[in-house]
């Protein structure tokens, strides 16, 4: 069965793996994470305001986007991007958006629909005391939310934030549909030049399986810590 | 934008000769609906399964419980979908191997099990959960009456956990229908898959991922429809969302 696997194909390939597979897939990661967390907590904000209209768009992107499959969401960012470039810096023709450009945008907007409904849950969760008692105090509604009802929304979601990033992490190779080199793609490109593709997707699984399985891990560990005891 | 729209492409001529562009979509909705139906039948059982072991008092069942969940749990769908497409027919012996790879409709095979064991794993999770929620009372009084394990579960602990799990089940099955369109990447021309084809062959990008968007939110719709009248009918008066 693993009669004649080769493990030197790995190894030879290991530079270009990591340095370039995995470096574009940690840092779409670790990029789109931070994005997805700040655009999605101004849609939580958005929803939850009085401003009728405001939370329906909201809401509406929210539910768009999480009925929609993230293959069919990268297909539509790819060949959208260009265009909305080309609409805001008034070109006279579709701009031309990098791989990793593109593929960021298409993580930040489709990230931020789940990191907001995690947001959401988040500053429902706070007692209707906690923004009673600042305005009592006479904090303005950023100074509420920026100094009483964000930070303790955070804390509370931290765990939930971070698994739903080791599932974005997951979702990044992904962005094999449309032959951009992460992690995955790398292995792929490997595999298929020197035929070898058992040895690399193995490998791939491998090195998915355990990253994931540290960080999730490490998520458990830290929810334990930071739990609150009420 | 200067994109030159033609929303009447849908009824032009499609390039395999077979009907229109909207046939196209419609055949990969189509198949769509069949490969997330049979994904699901899968992760339904399997899920079920594993989740219950996990819940056993055995030290053995629940571990290999435990394994199986963090295995299908710790890596990408579109990876463990390459592993049972490229890597599976390799392992096995020759002349197995060799029959997997002439399969007909090998990718539909590949992804109906692949995403079913995949989502079989959250199933999976929802059961031990739904099962660790119910009061210990349920499971002592199905003691005492002298039921078995196996009559336990069938006749008191499952059929208030399935209730109580219908609507984290029903985002389930949704993630399974969005789940199908990886695989694309296996050449399964599900929705995504036409919508793409139908891209290339005939440029009008926006048009065809509009219909494919709709699709699937007409899909949506349906499914959500459809389970919150099930769970109208299966509540039990007086108890978790009956009247």
């Amino acid at each position: 069965m693993f009669g004649n696997f080769d493990f030197d194909v790995i190894a030879r390939a290991l530079p270009y793996l990591f340095r370039e597979g995995m470096v574009f897939t940690l840092t779409l990661t670790a990029l789109s994470a931070l994005g997805g967390i700040v655009v999605g907590t101004l849609i939580a904000l958005l929803r939850l305001s009085g401003f009728r209209l405001l939370s329906r768009i909201a809401a509406l992107y929210v539910d768009l986007i999480r009925s929609l499959p993230l293959v069919l969401v990268i297909f539509w960012f790819y060949f959208l991007v260009p265009y909305i470039g080309q609409w805001l810096t008034g070109a006279a023709r579709p701009i031309k958006v990098g791989a990793f450009a593109s593929s960021l945008i298409t993580f930040i907007m489709f990230e931020a629909a789940y990191y907001s409904e995690i947001m959401r849950a988040g500053i429902q969760s706070i007692s209707r005391g906690q923004p009673a008692a600042a305005q009592a105090l006479g904090l303005t509604y950023g100074q509420t939310m920026r100094y009483v009802v964000l930070p303790q929304a955070f804390r509370n979601m931290l765990p939930v934030l971070l698994t739903q990033t080791i599932v974005l992490f997951q979702d990044t190779s992904l962005v094999y549909v449309v032959s951009i080199p992460d992690f995955l793609g790398a292995a792929s490109i490997v595999g298929q030049r020197d035929g070898r593709l058992v040895e690399m997707y193995l490998f791939a699984a491998l090195v998915y399986f355990v990253i994931s399985c540290v960080a999730s891990f490490g998520v458990r560990q830290l929810q334990a810590r930071i739990a609150i005891v009420r | 934008m200067n994109y030159h729209w033609n929303w009447h492409i849908f009824f032009e001529p499609n390039p395999t000769g077979a009907g229109t562009y909207l046939d196209m979509l419609l055949s990969g909705l189509w198949l769509t609906i069949e490969t997330s139906i049979c994904a699901w039948v899968i992760a339904l059982i399997f899920g079920s399964v594993v989740g219950v072991m996990r819940t056993l008092p055995s030290k053995a069942a629940s571990w290999f419980g435990f394994a199986y969940v963090e295995f299908f749990r710790n890596m990408p769908l579109l990876v463990q979908i390459f592993l049972w497409f490229f890597v599976l027919p390799e392992l096995l012996p020759h002349a197995w191997g060799l029959w997997l790879k002439q399969l007909p409709y090998a990718p539909f095979y590949t992804a109906a099990i692949g995403i079913g064991l995949f989502m079989s794993a959250r199933v999976a999770e929802q059961v031990r959960a739904s099962i660790g929620a119910l009061p210990r009372g349920q499971k002592q009084a199905a003691t005492a009456l002298g039921l078995t394990t196996a009559q336990t579960y069938t006749y008191v602990l499952l059929p208030i956990a399935y209730r109580i799990i219908l609507p984290p089940l029903t985002s389930e099955f949704l993630n399974t229908i969005k789940n199908t369109a990886v695989a694309i990447t296996i050449g399964l021309l599900e929705l995504t898959g036409e919508a793409r084809s139908m891209q290339e062959f005939s440029f009008q990008v926006f048009e065809a991922f509009t219909a494919a968007t709709v699709m699937y939110l007409l899909i949506n719709i349906v499914v959500v429809t459809a389970m919150r009248i099930v769970e109208r009918r299966v509540a039990i008066p007086g108890y978790i969302a009956g009247k």
